[in-house]
């Protein structure tokens, strides 16, 4: 079959991106939506791109989202190209969670957590009903936040420093000095077996549904692990980083992150007194949903080590293979693109093993008679 | 310098720097364009828009690993009477950037510090202090008082 290259269509695409900028503008009477806007008020969109984009910046995931028309899996992909596009000045300190200024910080399953349980700005415990008076013209000004007279200490203890002194919670190594670097999935493909390390990265950029849906088959029994929510933190953090023209690290800024500690598999026995094991999530922005799913996965993933049979959300490459929407979204994707010569191919083979079965058939016939 | 001098004048640095970057750029735009006079400067370097690679601990407390990038920009500048001063700064806006290497070169000279420390280091610090503390009543405002119900029969 000799190949044919094609060409075609330069007209009919620039035409239909017309279009779809017609249709991103929508109703040309309904005021446009302004990338602050998006910034401002759908903030939890914004937050999604950024985590999943893998890049911190609310107004280009605003951007992003503005430009998507609300296709956030489209949006992240926006932001993973932008990406591509900028040199990097380096790796920041580690970002040191228990110094969070907390606007939100729970414990599920530890009542009397020291600070208490601070609700923060949540949908916990709403009626989940339509609220109609948001889409009359505005609804009027808003009642504002209620304010304590006084303020909320930071920093915070964190679940760990609770039980610290009995030694029932799984502790963190203490990082080394002499540690390894760090894996980089932006600079080095997968490997497996995979570090933690490498696997946090993983999670922290994946897909919210596909974890969530993990998550929740994990809970379900599908490699079970039986979890508990330690403790959830929202608030800002002050982010570190050492200039090589200085010497020294200085803060760079302050980013919003969501942490999850999730306690579950009693571990230990015979050679170690028994403790909870911890899973962890840390993402950007608030995404409480997506963090929650990263710690129990984290979890899972670490309890695999040992089974044989691991269940879907115990199976480190396909966790870790199928957790990024931009891979996964560009493959299912391409087959949008033309396969022209694929399908051309296809059809002659199955053609070719028809004209072979009739002739077979014909010959059985001809044989019985 | 002394060792202590120099590790005082680190701190001292690190702390403006840290003021000057986590504050909201059109705060510090605004507040560089109201003083009553701004020294001539011109870039060392031109601000410049680029990524820090964000790490976390595993765990909370354990050893690092890449969470994500955030975009920063950077910028230094030498004023016209020769002090340099840098600038990292999240985001990607190069004003933010440049006034803020700026002001780093100006707090390090003692003739010109007086003109910034106030009008520029203090205020900024100050609108973080009062947005963090007006963040902190909210999240006290929704703490959690817990009652117990007390039975009123004893069992029998």
């Amino acid at each position: 079959m000799a190949y044919v290259a094609v060409k075609g269509g330069e007209a009919a695409i620039t035409n239909a991106h017309r279009w779809l900028a017609e249709d991103r503008r929508g109703d040309p009477t309904v005021a446009e939506v302004g990338v602050d806007q998006v910034r401002e008020q759908l903030s939890l969109a914004v937050d999604r791109v950024m985590s999943e984009g893998s890049c911190y910046d609310r107004d280009l995931a605003a951007l992003a989202v503005k430009q998507s028309r609300g296709d956030l899996p489209e949006a992240i992909f926006l932001m993973r190209a932008y990406r591509t596009t900028l040199p990097r000045f380096g790796y920041s300190q580690p970002v040191e969670t228990g110094q969070m200024s907390v606007r939100r910080r729970i414990s599920a399953a530890f009542k009397d957590i020291p600070g208490g349980q601070v609700l923060g700005p949540t949908f916990d415990y709403t009626h989940r009903l339509l609220d109609f008076t948001l889409a009359a013209d505005g609804g009027g000004p808003i009642e504002p936040a209620l304010q304590a007279i006084e303020p909320q200490p930071y920093p915070m203890s964190t679940i760990a420093s609770v039980f610290d002194h009995e030694g029932l919670l799984e502790t963190d190594p203490t990082p080394a000095a002499d540690a390894p670097e760090p894996f980089d999935l932006s600079r080095e493909p997968m490997t497996f077996p995979a570090g933690r390390d490498q696997r946090l990265q993983a999670l922290a950029r994946g897909d919210e549904g596909f974890l969530l849906s993990l998550a929740y088959s994990s809970q379900r029994g599908w490699g079970s692990t039986h979890p508990l929510c330690a403790e959830i933190r929202l608030g800002e953090v002050a982010v570190e980083f050492a200039p090589d023209e200085l010497g020294f690290p200085i803060e760079i800024g302050e980013l919003t992150l969501t942490e999850c500690q999730m306690i579950s598999t009693v571990t230990g026995g015979m050679e170690k007194a028994p403790e909870f094991g911890r899973g962890y999530g840390l993402t950007f922005g608030h995404c409480e949903r997506k963090a929650m799913s990263m710690a129990i996965v984290d979890r899972a993933l670490r309890d695999a080590a040992e089974l044989d049979n691991a269940a879907p959300c115990q199976d480190e490459e396909f966790v870790l293979y199928h957790s990024d929407n931009v891979e996964a979204s560009g493959f299912v994707q391409h087959l949008k693109l033309p396969h022209y010569v694929d399908f051309q191919a296809d059809l002659q083979l199955v053609r070719r093993l028809r004209r072979e079965y009739a002739a077979r058939e014909t010959a059985m016939k001809e044989a019985a008679e | 310098m002394s060792i202590e001098a120099v590790a005082e004048t680190t701190v001292e640095r690190r702390r403006w720097l840290s003021v000057l970057a986590k504050a909201r750029a059109d705060e510090v735009i605004s507040a560089w364009d109201a003083l009553p006079a701004r020294p001539a400067f011109r870039a060392l370097r031109a601000p410049e828009i680029g990524m820090v690679m964000v790490r976390g601990r595993m765990g909370g407390t354990g050893d690092a690993f890449n969470l994500g990038e955030m975009t920063v920009t950077r910028a230094a500048v030498r004023l016209d009477s020769g002090e340099t001063g840098l600038s990292y700064v999240a985001g990607r806006d190069r004003r933010h950037a440049e006034i803020a290497a700026a002001v780093d070169a100006m707090m390090q000279s003692p003739s010109l510090r007086p003109a910034v420390q106030d009008r520029m280091v203090a205020r900024l610090a100050d609108a973080q202090a009062r947005r963090r503390d007006t963040a902190a009543r909210k999240a006290a405002a929704t703490k959690v008082d817990f009652f117990t119900m007390v039975r009123t029969r004893s069992p029998a």
